[in-house]
């Protein structure tokens, strides 16, 4: 009986250790605009979940603290635990509950009709379900996928370029498709070799798979998902360049980033606060792209990049904006 | 296409990537072999290295000083064996269960610390690559063998190690004996107790040592739960090898190999659908396991708690 005890109280300590990583802060009233994130991974894991907070501060600077403020929940990857933090977050009469990451998707199709006064969002998808109170959101990876991969393939000497994809589905798959695109619409003869590692965290077989790639030939890698933190370090320890995705990839690898394509929600998360201003809560989906200022290809400015490629990046991405550059997905 | 595989640019990559892969694997499943050899299955492994690899790369970033964080992982290793010792020998709690924990611990104190103390992804200087002289000129082999960082060479001499400690000293027979027929090994004066607290705080030691690998060796990046598994597989390896360090390196090199291999299936554009190829290290090492397992026997005390009869 003792024994069991103890092992109890042991039990107890490491629930309290996990939970107080997520502390909510109280719910408080009055005029300000709440909301509340859950995301799967880290807040700062320079990928899919940080550009959603980097964009929420955006909307804070610009609304000032006392109008706006955001709570979040970070590393839920286990669904279900992410579904109760979304059902608390709607107890607490948050005004715009976003859940960041596909996989939310069913979780809030249940929990949304039982609170029919609260706002909820999720990306990235284009599906509302038909709910009144759901807004959806996705972005047009494969146009920054494009732009990357015109300027990979005219950088590139080996005429080889690497991949290393999380797994073959939604945003990833999109940027990977128009990556391979922009660069086979630039150069015909110029090889792309894509790596699914099947996981969005082994960073150990994201940077073998860079190593791999750069045995291969490859001396321009990209990637996306957070695991492809491993896959930079390999690329510069190689002096293989590197092109980011999701959140901007720079401070990780400044002497060989050339440019990002970032995620800047700031405008839909605008769009919807407006329309939850003016009573309607749901029912529409956003899409983030270059044309909408959604999607931003940043460029690392300590990268020594030729104003012949700069200006084609740029008349790329004007292609892109105005329609005269369709991007033909597999 | 196919025959791509076969070129020898292909065949040095597939190999250097699988001994730079099973480097983690090996630390963590000798460690690992040491306790289940007395007796104690520690499913903590994972935690250990994740506190390791944050303890060693926080170390390396703030002093600059590698060795002080390979120190480092080490001593918060051997705390979190120590701990898992208290708990499993003084009292006697379900082996399984508490590994579950320590597990869970290390994976939030890890985030945690992450959080407070870095705030966002950062790099570092590891180790760098040691080319052995004279051997790492030897085309392919060289490339192979004796091109890579100090702690891969760590890994691998830690096995002939392990089996010379297992079966050829006293240390070894008495850790043996403590994992076959405790009530034997006491009646001799074997202290079962002290001998599990060894072997469950070395393995801390080298699973603290296999997160350093990750962290300041191979990668030189620390992200919240970044051994994503690799723990779990390093105690499967153990029951894989047969709880002999020979048999854990024969797992590790061909589960880490298979691996590099569908790495290149895939960049050299085999028509093989990516869940394909992400699912053969496991599916091969199941079948390798199926195949094998029925030839062992695993040590007959594993897992159950030692009461002195009275």
């Amino acid at each position: 009986m003792k024994k069991s005890l103890w092992f109890l109280t042991l039990i107890l300590i490491f629930t309290l250790v996990l939970s107080a990583c997520g502390a909510i802060p109280g719910a408080q009233s009055s005029g300000k605009f709440r909301v509340a994130v859950v995301m799967p991974s880290a807040k700062n894991d320079l990928a899919f979940s940080q550009s959603m907070i980097d964009a929420l501060t955006r909307v804070q600077e610009e609304m000032g603290a006392d109008k706006f403020e955001f709570v979040i929940s970070e590393n839920m990857f286990v669904v279900d635990d992410a579904a109760a933090a979304i059902r608390d977050y709607a107890t607490q009469g948050f005004d715009l509950v976003i859940a960041h990451g596909s996989q939310y998707g069913s979780s809030l199709q249940e929990i949304a009709p039982d609170f029919p006064e609260t706002s909820f969002a999720w990306g990235t998808t284009v599906d509302t379900f038909g709910l009144p109170n759901i807004f959806a959101y996705e972005a047009a990876s494969q146009e920054g996928g494009y732009v990357n991969g015109v300027l990979a393939a005219t950088l590139s000497e080996s005429k080889v370029l690497g991949v290393v994809g999380p797994i073959e589905t939604g945003d990833a798959k999109l940027y990977v498709d128009g990556f391979k695109a922009g660069a086979a619409a630039t150069s015909p003869d110029v090889q792309v070799n894509v790596n699914y590692i099947g996981s969005f965290s082994d960073v150990a077989l994201a940077s073998e798979a860079a190593t791999t790639h750069i045995s291969a030939g490859a001396d321009v890698l990209t990637g996306t998902a957070q695991m492809v933190v491993g896959a930079i370090g390999k690329a510069e320890e190689n002096n293989a360049l590197w092109f980011g995705t999701q959140s901007n990839q720079t401070s990780l690898a400044p002497s060989i980033v050339v440019a990002s394509q970032v995620y800047h929600w700031e405008g839909i998360v605008n769009e919807m606060i407006a329309l939850i201003q003016d009573g309607t809560l749901g029912g529409r989906s956003f899409k983030a792209d270059l044309a909408n200022g959604g999607e931003v290809i940043e460029f690392n400015p300590a990268y020594a990049l030729s104003d012949e490629a700069k200006t084609l990046a740029e008349t790329t991405i004007a292609g892109i904006k105005d329609g005269s550059i369709t991007i033909t997905l597999p | 296409m196919i025959s791509d595989l076969f070129s020898v640019t292909v065949l040095i990559g597939i190999l250097a990537s699988g001994i730079r892969l099973a480097t983690p694997y090996l630390y963590a499943a000798i460690g690992e072999t040491f306790g289940q050899r007395s007796g104690v299955l520690n499913l903590g492994v994972e935690g250990q290295m994740l506190l390791g690899a944050f303890a060693a790369f926080y170390v390396a970033l703030t002093t600059g000083n590698l060795w002080l964080g390979v120190l480092t992982a080490m001593l918060v290793g051997a705390a979190m064996g120590l701990a898992m010792a208290y708990v499993t020998v003084n009292l006697n709690a379900e082996q399984g269960i508490s590994g579950i924990g320590f597990f869970l611990f290390g994976l939030g104190m890890s985030d945690l610390l992450f959080q407070k103390l870095m705030g966002t992804v950062e790099t570092v200087k590891g180790f760098p690559k040691i080319y052995i002289p004279g051997l790492s000129d030897i085309p392919g082999i060289g490339e192979i063998f004796f091109s890579q960082n100090l702690l891969v060479y760590g890994a691998y001499l830690l096995v002939p190690i392990a089996w010379f400690v297992l079966n050829k000293t006293t240390l070894g027979l008495k850790i043996r004996s403590v994992g076959e027929n405790p009530d034997a090994a006491d009646s001799l004066g074997v202290s079962v107790a002290r001998i599990r607290y060894f072997t469950l705080i070395l393995g801390g030691t080298l699973s603290g040592i296999a997160g350093a690998s990750l962290s300041i060796a191979l990668l030189n990046v620390f992200q919240q739960n970044m051994t994503s598994g690799l723990g779990f597989i390093a105690v499967a390896l153990v029951y894989f090898g047969a709880w002999r360090p020979i048999g854990v390196l024969g797992g590790a090199l061909l589960f880490s190999m298979i691996n590099s291999l569908q790495l290149w299936i895939q960049v050299l554009g085999i028509p093989v659908p990516s869940d394909i190829a992400v699912m053969m290290p496991y599916v091969l090492t199941i079948l390798v396991l199926v195949a094998t397992v029925s030839r062992v026997r695993a040590p007959s005390a594993l897992t159950k708690p030692f009461e002195r009869e009275n």
